[in-house]
């Protein structure tokens, strides 16, 4: 990869040739990304055309699946993790994952954030430290260190959500996915994420799913548009918004697909 | 305007008829459980006592107490209920949250279903010819204990499975994705949200156990044991069986007994069933998805 201009930049996330099929159907044709660490990259295109199955197979998510079928290789901080010798735990670890709808388990607030360290490390260590922390970035600390103890399922879905984004950051991974994190949120909570995902830049190298192209716009720094299961553009976002190369982004960004 | 029209009327009518019909329906399916409840209540309750629960038969059945068929139908239920719970429980884990969706699980999930269908003297029949026979355990408790065990089997996988996948499947999902293993999940999240299902359906089962003859009837209990077992390879009476002894094969027995020893049985099992719809509407409460 040292003959792009880009070379000087670490990439967090690295794709090459990646195919995917459900059985019989093909769902990635070639893939071929490097995702620069740090940055936060959303990830365009209408429903259906694969976006959350790349996400899915980046923390191999999709082999849970039997009859998903991947060749090619996905680097996540130059290590193939399709690697034979990769530890699936250790993926997961890196490589953390927000959904749509958000899925705190039902135990407290502070159980949930707690539940990966204790999964990772054996020392109990310093937890109030650790929820504190957690919670102080994903600005949910003043709302909620009073009732640290409350099921976590009682909380709003702003709150849930973002919950959800600090349950991961106590095990340290590097690579953060989010599958529209915001399309369950009403307006104003769908702001406070945003907000809350453009403070995480630069700690984590962030890749974001979502349909909402004004979202993609204001809150992301690179833009990679698919169509059927295949790359059509990737660069910075202001580029692709005011300048897209290809007919289709340009067709897709002016809303003529659904 | 708005004054009813003939139809109106008519449809008031059949409407009302209609009720009436199902209101009546459910009363006639009540009376009966009514009927039974105050018949033994009122013939057998006269003969309970503290010295009937906890004293044994004499005079050749015809009096005393019932204390070796209640002590032998706890024990009974008690063993089959440790071989069938964990062995259901374990089932039931694997068919939820470890077998792949393929022809075998369906198989075996078809399997377990028809296995709960099977009238119990068949059971019987097979617990004679596998415990008492083959592995030569004798008519005693552990070949009768065994016999309910396999046939209390496949409803506690059917109760265990359900409430585990009752579980939300977002939790999982959350779990692995935070690198845990499927048993991590299993034991942190899915079961301890599973539990009081799972507890539901085993109490259930308990108190059909309780009442259940043709299964231990050929395979470890007693029409009469003047004492009680001392292991479980002993054979022992038991209340169900008690129940049909005194009624139908003992010549001289005052009417009152058998009522008495219906009362019982039937309060035992009413009993636990309320300790199960007391404890799952507890666990419910507490529980917010
Ligand atoms: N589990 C699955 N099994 C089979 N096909 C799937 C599965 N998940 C997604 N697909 C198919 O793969 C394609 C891409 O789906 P997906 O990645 O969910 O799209 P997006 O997230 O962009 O809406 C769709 O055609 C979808 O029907
Ligand atoms: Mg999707």
């Amino acid at each position: 990869m040292s003959k792009s201009p880009q070379s000087a930049v670490d990439f967090a996330i690295h794709t090459r040739a990646l195919n995917l099929w459900y059985g019989s159907f093909q769902a990635l044709f070639d893939v071929n990304l490097d995702i620069k660490q740090g940055m936060i990259t959303s990830l365009i295109g209408p429903s259906g055309c694969g976006k959350s199955t790349f996400l899915r197979s980046v923390n191999r998510i999709n082999e849970r699946l039997g009859y998903a079928r991947i060749e090619g290789a996905i680097e996540v901080m130059k290590r193939n993790v399709y690697d034979p010798e990769v530890e699936l735990i250790q993926v997961r670890k890196q490589v953390g994952m927000v959904f749509q709808r958000p899925n705190p388990l039902p135990i407290s607030i502070r159980d949930n954030i707690l539940f990966g360290h204790r999964l990772h490390s054996k020392s109990k260590g310093d937890e109030d430290d650790i929820v504190e922390e957690a919670l102080r970035k994903v600005l949910l600390w003043d709302k909620v260190k009073d009732r640290l103890k409350d099921k976590a399922t009682g909380l709003s879905l702003e709150e849930q959500q973002k919950l959800c984004i600090a349950r991961l950051l106590p095990v340290k991974p590097s690579v953060l996915l989010m599958d529209e994190p915001c399309s369950a949120l009403d307006p104003k909570g769908t702001e406070a994420v945003e907000e809350l995902i453009w403070e995480l830049r630069g700690e984590y190298t962030i890749l974001i799913v979502t349909h909402n192209m004004a979202q993609a716009r204001r809150a992301s720094e690179e833009c990679i548009f698919m169509l059927m299961g295949k790359v059509i553009e990737h660069s910075a976002t202001e580029e692709m918004f005011v300048t897209p190369a290809q007919a289709e982004t340009a067709d897709y960004i002016e809303g003529r697909y659904g | 305007m708005f004054e009813a029209t003939a139809l109106n009327r008519r449809n008031d009518r059949t409407q009302a008829l209609f009720r009436m019909l199902f209101l009546l329906m459910t009363l006639v399916l009540i009376v009966p459980v009514l009927i039974i409840l105050t018949t033994l209540i009122v013939k057998g309750g006269p003969v309970l006592s503290v010295d009937f629960l906890f004293t044994s038969p004499t005079d050749g059945m015809t009096a005393g107490g019932i204390f070796p068929a209640l002590f032998g139908t706890i024990w009974l239920v008690a063993v089959a209920l440790l071989v069938s719970v964990p062995l259901g429980v374990a089932a039931a884990i694997y068919l939820s949250e470890y077998a792949p969706d393929n022809w075998m699980t369906r198989v075996i999930n078809l399997a377990i279903i028809n296995l709960a269908g099977v009238p119990s003297i068949v059971h019987a029949l097979f617990g004679v010819g596998a415990f008492v026979i083959f592995f030569g355990f004798g008519t005693s408790i552990l070949s009768a204990s065994l016999t309910l065990a396999i046939m209390t089997l496949p409803v506690v996988i059917v109760a265990s499975r359900e409430s585990l996948q009752a579980v939300p499947h977002a939790f999982r999902e959350a779990c692995w994705n935070m690198g845990a293993t499927r048993w991590q999940t299993i034991r942190k999240v899915v079961l301890p949200n599973a539990v009081s299902g799972i507890l539901t359906g085993v109490i259930l089962e308990v108190s059909r156990t309780t009442g259940e003859t043709a299964p231990i009837m050929f395979t470890g209990a007693a029409f009469f044991l003047p004492f009680l077992p001392q292991s479980v390879f002993d054979q022992t009476m038991a209340l169900s069986l008690h129940l049909f002894v005194v009624s139908t094969q003992v010549p001289g027995v005052p009417e009152a007994l058998p009522y008495g020893v219906a009362l019982v049985l039937i309060a035992m099992v009413l009993l636990m069933n309320s300790v199960s719809i007391a404890f799952r509407m507890y666990l419910r409460g507490k529980k917010k998805w």
